[in-house]
């Protein structure tokens, strides 16, 4: 049976990539994945050239305030797309709830922060894909991270009396082989936290360790997630101490999984 | 001392820091199961949030109320605007009553206003009578967290320090033992007492009664066997009817420890034939707090404790590292309002990962409020090299070709300078871990080449 997505026929959804500006200059692979993994499922997908940042650096800094410069050059770059979609849950966050109100665009800044979406919402939410098909023989461990899990609600939190849910996994669901392992601590923050990482070095680190042995202690052969800012952190802690473990981005396991 | 160094300290001891992360972890883990066993959790938290609001939305009204109720009860009421008239008007019953031995059950209000070293001076000896804070009063300490005081103490710690005070035998860790240890200790106190001193964990301006809450009884035993019974509360301890009780009753143990009901919960409505109650209503900062629109509803908190035990930084930093009588994420966000200078770190001692926010029982959004006081500490600061560095990154962020040259610059850099130069004792991000391998062109160059 052909997958749902490649059986109905439907508009061409037209798509702007915002890339966070750290993916844009260190990881490049998974801004490749998240464009083809769109255009694989249908869309018509457009990389505006003028993007620079969301903000949030500064903003989580203490410094909102001196944000507005990069926040008009965000809406006047995203203004005119139906749909904005991005590989992070984080700066997806920050652009809906941070981003200061610029005056004389406040309509059009609210247009965009109501049409940019983290790109497992995306898929499961707008495009309603249901599962991606495809094959990905792997042991995975999924880092759910804050921002998207408790900010955008993209999966149930531990910590509240509701039924269990996660946009990712579900995309997961229909992809053979794909073995996803159930964490000691479902879903506890990795201790990035952008300047937190370094303004509260022993405590970032340590945080990261923790996460770590949990995945490891499952034996996962690839940790997962939806905010490569995470995986970086947690990436930088394993590779410095020799531990075997690979990192992808949700994007790419997908984009992988499809073809 | 500020929030990151006193966390490294905390981190050196990486055995027992484990162990006090295990240690709240459990607790927290014991508080998602009771919760998870009332299908209404969720609507119970909406109703205590709204209830909540509410109070501080007419706090005037209550309070007089509250005073009215009580009086006419036959409690003595007495207004606090500060730590210090509060501490004057306990003394000033105290000398009355020429008492100079008290107990205490478990108050942060106490710890706040700093009452034990103040009544010590005039001579008056204070024995703190929950189990926790007596063991941590023994070390001269104060409470690391406002639920546990002594959580991170070890039972062989515990041992220790009642071998010391209270003679028990060398190396017995035995809980049950050490517990009669103190149970005996404490009964001569309080025997001795003329005077209890108590918190309020709920006042009812419906009833003009009070409820605390205690696990070991403490409370009550002192209150009964003393002839005068002081209770201090801050102003926004307060919900309407005793009827809502039920719905707070239900939160609060569960939230706190995973019971589902604290072991006592005593009503104090009008003194014994004979005997005294008073009532300190103390402000100390609390209607500055409720005049900061962003911050007002961290007055909601009904001090279960729960966002410390969820909170990774806490579990991993301790109580003390915060420097605050409140630790933990609910700390951060009402000790900035008393000191904005003193605390200032505390607000950026998070990752905002929300989880205190999605557990607690009023629903204050604990880490929205934590990212609002970094602005406001920021704006305090005035003048800094981050503010500087942050107004250079907006230039950049603000002009795409700015952007494109600064990061071409950056990856460059990261590829061409030696390991010791990037790895510098400057650099907190190389100190434990790697930098991404960096790769020869940006997506945007990429992109460039090949798509457009």
């Amino acid at each position: 049976m052909r997958p749902n997505y490649l059986v109905q026929p439907r508009s061409i959804m037209e798509v702007a990539l915002f890339i966070p500006c750290y993916i844009d200059q260190f990881y490049p692979d998974v801004a490749k994945a998240t464009l083809e993994l769109l255009e694989k499922l249908g869309c018509k997908v457009s990389y505006p050239m003028d993007q620079t940042c969301c903000g949030q650096p500064m903003a989580n800094s203490g410094f909102e305030r001196d944000t507005d410069g990069t926040t008009r050059q965000f809406i006047e770059t995203f203004k005119n797309f139906d749909y904005i979609v991005a590989p992070s849950g984080s700066c997806v966050l920050h652009i809906k709830e941070h981003q200061p109100a610029i005056s004389e665009q406040e309509e059009e800044q609210k247009t965009v922060q109501s049409k940019v979406y983290e790109l497992s919402e995306f898929l499961t939410d707008v495009l309603k894909v249901g599962t991606i098909e495809g094959s990905f023989p792997h042991k995975i461990g999924f880092h759910s991270s804050c921002h998207g899990q408790r900010g955008l609600r993209l999966s149930s939190s531990s910590e509240l009396n509701e039924a269990p849910f996660s946009k990712a996994k579900d995309l997961f669901a229909g992809i053979k082989d794909l073995e996803l392992v159930e964490l000691s601590r479902k879903d506890e923050c990795c201790g990035f936290g952008g300047t937190f990482a370094v303004s509260e070095e022993a405590l970032s680190v340590q945080m990261g360790k923790d996460r770590l042995s949990d995945h490891l202690s499952h034996q996962v052969e690839i940790i997962c997630g939806g905010d490569t800012s995470c995986l970086m952190h947690l990436q930088g802690i394993a590779e410095r101490n020799n531990q075997p473990v690979k990192f992808m981005h949700l994007a790419e396991i997908l984009n992988q999984a499809i073809s | 001392m500020s929030h990151p160094s006193q966390a490294a300290n905390f981190l050196k001891d990486e055995k027992r820091a484990h162990w006090h992360d295990e240690t709240l972890w459990f607790v927290r883990e014991k508080r998602d199961i009771a919760s998870k066993n009332i299908p209404e959790w969720e609507e119970l938290r909406k109703l205590a949030s709204g209830i909540k609001d509410h109070v501080l939305s007419k706090l005037d009204y209550y309070l007089e109320e509250l005073e009215q109720k009580a009086s006419a009860n036959g409690i003595k009421v007495h207004w606090a605007k500060d730590a210090e008239e509060h501490n004057e008007i306990v003394w000033s019953i105290l000398k009355e009553k020429k008492c100079k031995a008290i107990v205490k059950s478990k108050s942060i209000l106490t710890e706040e206003c700093h009452l034990n070293p103040y009544l010590e001076k005039r001579g008056v000896e204070v024995v703190d009578t929950d189990l926790g804070e007596r063991i941590v009063q023994f070390l001269k300490q104060p409470p690391s967290h406002i639920v546990l005081p002594a959580i991170h103490l070890k039972k062989g710690d515990i041992s220790e320090i009642f071998h010391e005070k209270l003679q028990t035998e060398k190396g017995n860790e035995d809980p049950v033992y050490l517990t009669h240890a103190a149970r005996k200790h404490l009964r001569d106190k309080f025997m001795a007492a003329k005077v209890a001193i108590t918190g309020v964990n709920f006042a009812i301006p419906e009833t003009g009664e009070f409820v605390v809450c205690t696990n070991e009884g403490n409370a009550d035993m002192g209150v009964h066997l003393a002839d005068v019974h002081i209770a201090c509360m801050g102003i926004e301890k307060i919900i309407p009817r005793r009827a809502d009780l039920g719905i707070f009753l239900r939160l609060l143990a569960r939230s706190a420890t995973g019971q589902s009901i604290t072991n006592y919960n005593s009503h104090f409505r009008s003194p014994a034939p004979g005997k005294e109650i008073h009532l300190i209503l103390v402000d100390n900062g609390r209607t500055k707090q409720l005049k900061r629109e962003k911050f007002k509803n961290s007055l909601k908190c009904i001090r279960c404790g729960a966002c410390m035990n969820t909170c990774p930084i806490y579990r991993r930093s301790g109580g003390y590292s915060y420097g605050s009588t409140v630790p933990g994420p609910i700390g951060s966000i009402l000790s900035p309002g008393i000191d904005v200078k003193k605390y200032s770190t505390l607000p950026f001692a998070s990752t905002l990962c929300g989880s205190c926010s999605d557990v607690c029982p009023v629903k204050i959004n604990i880490h929205e409020q934590l990212y609002e006081w970094r602005q406001e500490i920021t704006k305090a600061q005035g003048w800094s090299t981050k503010g500087l560095s942050m107004k250079m990154a907006n230039g950049i962020f603000t002009s795409p070709l700015a952007y494109k040259i600064s990061g071409k610059l950056l990856r460059a850099s990261l590829k061409n300078l030696p390991k010791s130069v990037i790895y510098n004792p400057l650099n907190a991000w190389g100190k434990n871990r790697d930098l991404p391998e960096v790769p020869k062109e940006s997506f945007k160059e990429w992109y460039l080449k090949n798509r457009s």
